[in-house]
């Protein structure tokens, strides 16, 4: 899925690096635990969570994940912004809750850890 | 085992806004080196789960990474209370953690397993009081 398909889904604000929307994520992954998220996610994958500190980029980053969406309103800090910038990582903010996020972006074709076939 | 290229870090046990810098340098510096993005990624995390778990547990060490011909050595050192039982420690869900070190999003207990899981070795030398030194190895095929 494009990243500006998740932007338009979740009716999102480009926080920073749209020079990225038009890169595409092949897997999602919903949490405010970072470490689950190391555990679990593949690359070439979507960030969805609620919380907000610079260990967030900082986890996409190792990842590759190449797109962090904030759900309920939460907005990232001017250093996690730069962080991003810096590891050419597109942050989102949705008003929407992480559940109805989720449900958005699974219903309409991302599908959890599906594993990129490269 | 002729050509090695060592890289050293201090991590900052004072600020955790700041931890996962060193795991964030390694990164380009292997990336500049050209290795498979798979071995990278592998060697990041378990390097940054480590950081994390200095500053979280240990005000902070040190990290030494050995790129050699055949594998990537990651020796994280501190000074910090030490680990009571390792045995425990290894297993999935089980921390130490504040309420406050979750709230940030760590403490989950998935620390010590996911550097297992993303390693082809590794050991905790670990005494209460005196401190820990955690060995990592990632094999380059």
């Amino acid at each position: 899925m494009k990243i500006s398909t998740i932007k338009d889904l979740l009716e999102a604000e480009v926080i920073c690096y749209p020079e990225g929307l038009g890169l595409h994520v092949y897997s999602a992954c919903g949490s405010d635990m970072m470490s689950d998220v190391l555990a679990y996610v593949k690359d070439q994958a979507v960030l969805i969570t609620g919380l907000v500190n610079s260990q967030v980029i900082r986890t996409a980053e190792m990842m590759d994940m190449n797109c962090v969406v904030f759900v309920r309103s939460k907005m990232p800090t001017a250093e996690m912004i730069e962080l991003a910038k810096e590891s050419g990582i597109v942050l989102l903010a949705t008003s929407k809750r992480m559940y109805e996020a989720c449900g958005i972006l699974y219903s309409n074709g991302l599908i959890g850890n599906r594993v990129k076939n490269v | 085992m002729s050509d090695v290229l060592n890289f050293h870090f201090e991590v900052d046990g004072n600020d955790f806004k700041s931890a996962g810098h060193a795991s964030f340098l390694m990164k380009k510096n292997l990336r500049q080196l050209g290795l498979p993005p798979e071995t990278i990624r592998r060697v990041s995390i378990a390097m940054y789960e480590g950081e994390i778990n200095m500053v979280i547990h240990a005000r902070g060490g040190t990290a030494d990474v050995n790129v050699y011909e055949d594998c990537i050595e990651i020796i994280l050192k501190d000074t910090g209370p030490g680990i009571k039982n390792i045995e425990q420690a290894m297993q999935e869900g089980f921390s130490t953690a504040t309420d406050n070190i979750r709230s940030l999003g760590f403490g989950a207990g998935m620390g010590l397993p996911n550097m297992k899981r993303y390693t082809d070795y590794m050991n905790i030398e670990s005494e209460v009081g005196v401190g820990t030194t955690i060995t990592m190895k990632v094999n380059l095929i």
